[in-house]
């Protein structure tokens, strides 16, 4: 396979700046000039690489069960929510690994806690939504248990409909709202 | 310059009128009741900046509570002239009522009142109140109370108060505003949700969920010092906080133990001790008025009803069959029926059950109703509901002809509740 070195890009590159220069010095002001009509002339030769954000170099693998890997987008342990399903308050199978890990990182931190909050819709009596979400934040800490987590370890409140994350009185915003979300120590 | 006092009164009031205006709800009668008593509410006479504002304030008190017909055309009557019976009967008024006032030094004025019956050409009530300017509007609440006790037979709640919470941006404050909306002020105000305020049986205090701290704590805060402790802060949720009729006990719903279940508390936190059992929900206590039983929400039975257990504990019986979710149950203070939120076809709605019969009402046509409160002459019930997707408060009589509409501009109101009688 044929391959062009840098250097050669460069060369092409710079050539074809000048080139570019040339023609619109001696081209007299087009003020009007349709956008599309300059883009059309440079059809193939722009190609963009997507790089990832500098965050960590990559000597310094985060420690899955790192405190750091609380907020790592790429850890299972930044993953805090778990939705139910309309009149549900039985964790998904779905997330079974979303809780396995957060069960690990509890069992690798004996001395830190967990807040549970479960949130409920809109519809209906506040406090009995608020003995609703108490379901589904109850449901998730009965999972963690039977994951090994010890009960002192986690405490599980409920919201209600007092915290909604969408306000619009349609289905989908409800199903965002039927929902549990984990906390750690020094986030609550 | 006699009636410079009067014109600095008056200024004070519109003063406090404009400081209050933003936090103000707005009461609007949308319905009135079939057998409104006619009265004639005449012009005192005296001091006259006073004695307008207070026959201003007592005119609104009556017709907004539609019990009274209004009848105009009175002119002026003072509490020692005989109303000009011929006349009140003619323009068809059954009661009259004049007054005066007179300033009695020291910026107090003392405002003598007559009631008279019409028909029978007598006199029903003679009263004095001594007050101040500042005081004008909660003097004209109880001449007010005072009118509609001795023509209706049942205390007036003209001088009550209520206590709701307003939602703004990133703002909760549990504010009390007299029963007509009149004199709002914050009693808390926090960045977290604040949910279901209760008062004490005297008025005194006020029990609430505040989840100031990530979870929902019940707090107890007496409004006169502004000093508040906690009532319940137990491993989970701590809520829905009821007073007995006592005052000394909260019926309360805690988690600590598993499961939303109810709980009775001293006031001051101590003797935390469970009053029922259930594998499901039990939520949203509320004492009887003679402090018999619970009422209570419970899913035991599959879907959310009403049940109600003896303060003593035992056996629970269940209240409410028809449908599928009835909730927020709220005795009436004779405790003959039960105010509570049923849903309809998808629809919240206030209805009202006659314990005895069990026949229930359906009181309102809107579809969000939350959160009814009982006034404590058990007259009307106060709640939340929606209306363009914001939050305001309403009321209805207990027979649903009386409307009223209360709302705050720009903001939500919601968890409505109604004070006790001021003793």
């Amino acid at each position: 396979m044929r391959t062009i070195s840098p250097r050669t890009v460069n060369l092409l590159s710079a050539t074809f700046l000048a080139l570019l220069l040339t023609a619109c010095g001696s081209q007299p002001p087009a003020p009007e000039q349709n956008p599309s009509g300059m883009e059309s002339r440079s059809p193939s030769v722009i190609e963009t690489t997507p790089i990832s954000p500098a965050t960590t170099t990559p000597g310094e693998a985060i420690d899955p069960l790192s405190m750091k890997a609380l907020r790592d987008p790429n850890s299972p342990l930044s993953k805090r929510s778990i939705y139910f399903d309309f009149d549900s308050y039985v964790v998904k199978d779905e997330y079974q690994s979303l809780l396995v890990a957060h069960s690990k990182f509890l069992a690798a931190h004996a001395n830190m806690k967990m807040l549970i909050q479960g949130n409920a819709d809109e519809r209906g009596s506040r406090e009995y939504n608020l003995a609703l979400g108490q379901k589904r934040s109850d449901a998730i800490k009965k999972a963690l248990s039977l994951l090994g987590i010890s009960e002192s370890q986690m405490e599980s409140v409920s919201l209600g409909e007092e915290k909604p994350t969408c306000t619009e009185a349609t289905e989908e915003c409800w199903a965002k709202n039927r929902r549990g979300d984990i906390l750690y120590s020094g986030e609550f | 310059m006699k009636m410079q006092p009067f014109f600095l009164a008056c200024a004070a009031c519109v003063g406090l009128s404009i400081a209050s205006a933003h936090a103000q709800l707005r009461v609007e009668i949308t319905g009135a009741g079939a057998n409104r008593l006619p009265i004639a509410i005449a012009d005192f006479s005296g001091e006259r900046a006073i004695a307008q504002g207070l026959t201003s304030v007592i005119r609104t008190d009556l017709d907004g509570s539609g019990m009274f017909r209004l009848i105009d055309g009175a002119g002026t009557l003072s509490d020692s002239t005989n109303p000009p019976f011929a006349d009140l009967k003619q323009r068809g008024a059954d009661a009259v009522a004049g007054g005066t006032t007179t300033a009695s030094g020291n910026g107090r004025f003392e405002t003598r009142v007559r009631l008279s019956d019409v028909i029978k050409q007598n006199t029903l009530d003679m009263q004095a109140y001594v007050h101040t300017g500042a005081q004008l509007r909660a003097t004209a609440h109880r001449i007010a109370d005072a009118i509609y006790e001795k023509l209706t037979g049942e205390p007036g709640v003209f001088s009550t108060r209520i206590a709701y919470v307003v939602k703004s941006t990133g703002r909760f404050e549990l504010q009390i505003a007299d029963a007509d909306g009149a004199n709002a002020q914050p009693a808390l105000a926090s960045r977290e949700p604040i949910i279901s305020p209760a008062w004490s049986p005297d008025g005194s205090k006020l029990a609430y969920v505040s989840f100031e701290a990530k979870k929902p704590i019940i707090y107890i805060h007496d409004l006169a010092t502004a000093k508040r402790h906690v009532a319940a802060n137990f491993k989970g949720s701590n809520s829905a906080p009821a007073w007995a009729p006592d005052g000394k006990r909260l019926a309360v719903v805690l988690t600590k133990e598993g499961g939303s279940q109810l709980f009775l508390v001293n006031a001051d936190g101590s003797g935390v001790k469970r009053l029922a059992s259930s594998s499901g929900i039990d939520t949203e206590p509320q004492f009887s008025p003679d402090g018999q039983f619970i009422y209570f929400t419970s899913d035991r039975g599959g879907s959310p009803q009403i049940y109600r257990i003896a303060t003593t504990g035992g056996t629970v019986e269940r209240i409410t069959f028809d449908g599928s979710y009835n909730v927020t149950a709220r005795p009436s203070p004779d405790g003959k029926s039960l105010a509570y939120i049923a849903r309809n076809n998808g629809r919240f709605q206030l209805a009202l059950m006659d314990l005895a019969t069990k026949q229930t009402q359906i009181l309102t046509d809107s579809s969000k109703d939350e959160s009814p409160s009982f006034a404590p002459n058990g007259r009307m019930i106060l709640y939340a509901t929606e209306i363009g997707g914001r939050g305001v408060l309403a009321a209805v009589s207990s027979d649903g002809r009386v409307k009223q509409k209360l709302s705050v501009q720009a903001a939500d109101v919601r968890e409505p509740a109604w004070g006790p009688l001021v003793k």
